[in-house]
């Protein structure tokens, strides 16, 4: 039985070297159980290297990891047999088809859910007999999902397990994790896309340059950056001009005001008293709107005020 | 969510070697290479090299005064296939191949042949004692002839065995070789070693559904050779299944071997190929070992492909018996050992 008073994850001071390049520099991190935990940070960051020594995949060449309370040694069986592993891009044979994949997973494990109950689990029922050749992207990492769930993992690792899909087939996949979560499963993803992050976690690590640089629900973190709200707006062109900086910087509730073009960007506390007061102050100049947009401050503005880079290039 | 599913499951190991079959039996071209390709081979070389019609000489006779009574007298002779030809003709026809003497249209007549060229010269000694009997020479006597054609002694029966020695050797390596690359390459052996199973039988069941497949591959060549070629197999059926186990065995050693570090096709290809091309050569699947010089032939007795095409012809062709065979199977058996150590101490999980 699971001791619930070890951590899923327990990891202090993890160093990982590739020649020259420290991949991990000194990274702690604890998972709990029965959390969804997320690694958030850009390509290179070192989230894989970590994640792939939590997994006993990789050796460390420093720091203590502790796996659900146990720590790697040899093969690992008995501890494999308590997690469930998606790495980010795993071939299965072409010509194998998907009901067959996942029963040869099935048959690694000594407990578990059975095969037709995995594949509707990832949705996967029509293509049971398909060959995996004939899969889409999306189905692809749906059947790499399933394969890590058939042992009934008490931990599961999913790294990027978006990376690379359409929007339609990220979005399944979040409802397949939303799902296992529902079931109080522990799990710790790795993302580089922010909407991942703050739909899925309950709480993050921003990491960067192999170190954890943040770390909390996406909530707190948001909040740290003292204002959680943000509000575009553009005006007609060339009318702009007639809008200085602090007359929007003296609106109610507004924090900072940034010139976007024929427009501004307002990081608020408040909408609902920011955004009648500046709809007055341009009705007020015969301005009318063109463009009116709030949303919640993002773990990717948390992401550039940390390091003034943005998660993803372009 | 339940903690057992319905349906069964079967071992980790026998669905590893399950998989592994199904990858196999799926692929139209693995099938073609391992099963009909050999079965070819043996046919075209056994056909090519029958013996009989082979023995004929094709002969043109320069046009003249004479040229049809050489002719009459050269058909008298059943191994000689004469025509007319006119001077150039004959000359092409020689250059090509297509005739393998002329005889010229002169009194006296100049037989035109390449000397270096074995059956020109037999064909030399058939044409001057046809023509020199046709124009009166009486022979002092006649001899007997007892002609060897019994199975056995013929070409196909030695190429037989070469082939099948050749395809254990082919689909062991590629076999195993090929199957660990790619899924290394496509991070599946790492995703395999991620779960709870034995490495050991992630290995073992490339091993266990190679041999399985061994069954109807050397089953198939040999039928073929029993039944449609009338290769004989003079020893026990028993000791060839044995000796084509232990020959599967060490390369598929070997194979693991040649795939334990590389992460591509490319590269894997090469290394096959460094191993198996010599081997081609120098360990008689085509034509005889005793053919290359004394300081060679402890190399080329060591190869692991000429001990077993040794094993095999012994067992199939002179009915070798086990201790007959005995030294074969120890050179295989040594190099199936040292290559499965090498390979499982160097072996590249990701």
């Amino acid at each position: 039985m699971p001791d619930p008073s070890t951590s899923a994850v327990l990891c202090r001071g993890l160093i990982k070297r590739y020649g020259d390049v420290l991949a991990v520099n000194g990274l702690d991190l604890e998972v709990r159980r029965g959390e969804c935990f997320g690694m958030l940070g850009p390509n290179g960051a070192g989230k894989t290297t970590t994640v792939e020594i939590f997994e006993g995949l990789r050796e460390a060449d420093g720091g203590d990891v502790e796996i659900l309370g146990d720590r790697w040694h040899g093969e690992g069986r008995s501890l494999r047999a308590r997690l469930g592993i998606q790495l980010q891009e795993t071939k299965f044979p072409e010509k194998l088809r998907v009901r067959e994949v996942v029963a040869l997973f099935r048959s690694f494990y000594p407990g578990g859910p059975g095969v037709p109950e995995i594949l509707a689990l990832v949705g996967l029922e029509e293509k049971a007999s398909a060959y995996v050749r004939t899969l889409s992207g999306g189905q692809k990492q749906r059947l790499s999902l399933g394969c890590a769930l058939v042992g009934d993992p008490e931990l599961l690792f999913l790294d990027e397990p978006t990376t690379g899909l359409d929007p339609q087939s990220r979005h399944q996949t979040w409802a397949i994790v939303e799902a296992l979560k529902a079931r109080g499963r522990t799990v710790l993803l790795t993302t580089h896309y922010m909407e991942e992050a703050s739909r899925l976690c309950d709480r993050v690590a921003v990491v960067d340059h192999g170190r954890v640089i943040a770390l909390g629900t996406p909530r707190e973190l948001i909040a740290s950056l003292g204002a959680e709200h943000v509000v575009e707006c553009a005006v007609a062109v060339g009318s702009a001009a007639a809008f200085p900086e602090e007359d929007l910087l003296a609106l109610p509730s507004v924090e900072r005001v940034s010139r976007n073009g024929e427009g501004w960007r307002l990081t608020v506390r408040e909408v609902h008293r920011a955004v009648p007061a500046l709809l007055a102050l341009l009705s007020g100049r015969g301005a009318e709107p063109t463009l009116l947009t709030t949303h919640h401050a993002t773990l990717e503005d948390v992401f550039m005020a940390l390091t003034g880079r943005r998660l993803r290039d372009g | 969510m339940a903690e057992h599913g319905g349906g069964r499951t079967r071992s980790a190991f026998a669905e590893l070697t399950l998989a592994r079959i199904r990858e196999l039996i799926r692929e139209p071209e693995a099938i073609f290479w391992v099963f009909v390709f050999p079965i070819i081979l043996a046919a075209i070389l056994g056909l090519a090299f029958r013996g009989g019609s082979a023995d004929t000489f094709p002969v043109a006779i320069v046009d003249g005064p004479q040229a049809e009574g050489r002719r009459a007298a050269l058909e008298g002779d059943p191994a000689m296939q004469p025509r007319v030809l006119s001077e150039a003709e004959a000359r092409q026809a020689l250059a090509r191949g297509h005739v393998v003497i002329v005889v010229s249209a002169d009194e006296t007549p100049v037989y035109r042949y390449d000397p270096t060229r074995p059956e020109s010269r037999a064909a030399r000694l058939s044409v001057d004692a046809a023509l020199q009997r046709a124009a009166g020479r009486a022979d002092a006597f006649t001899a007997g002839h007892a002609e060897v054609m019994e199975p056995g002694a013929r070409y196909v029966d030695f190429l037989v065995p070469g082939l099948l020695g050749m395809n254990l050797m082919g689909t062991g390596m590629w076999g195993i070789g090929f199957s660990l690359v790619v899924a290394r390459n496509g991070n599946l052996l790492k995703r395999l070693i991620a779960a709870p199973v034995r490495r050991s039988h992630l290995l073992g069941a490339q091993l266990t559904s190679r041999l399985l497949f061994l069954v109807p591959e050397a089953g198939a060549l040999l039928a073929f050779a029993y039944f449609v070629l009338d290769v004989p197999l003079r020893g026990s059926l028993l000791l060839l299944v044995f000796v084509s186990l232990v020959g599967a065995l060490a390369f598929s050693g070997l194979g693991l071997l040649t795939a334990a570090r590389p992460r591509t096709i490319e590269g894997v290809s090469g290394i096959m190929n460094f191993v198996m091309v010599p081997m081609w050569i120098f360990s008689g699947i085509f034509f005889s070992t005793e053919r290359f010089p004394a300081a060679m032939q402890p190399f080329v007795q060591a190869l692991p492909l000429t001990a077993l095409n040794d094993a095999l012809r012994g067992v199939m062709l002179e009915g070798s018996g086990m201790a007959t065979v005995g030294p074969e199977l120890l050179i295989l058996g040594a190099w199936g050992v040292v290559s499965f150590a090498l390979a499982l101490k160097f072996f590249r999980w990701q």
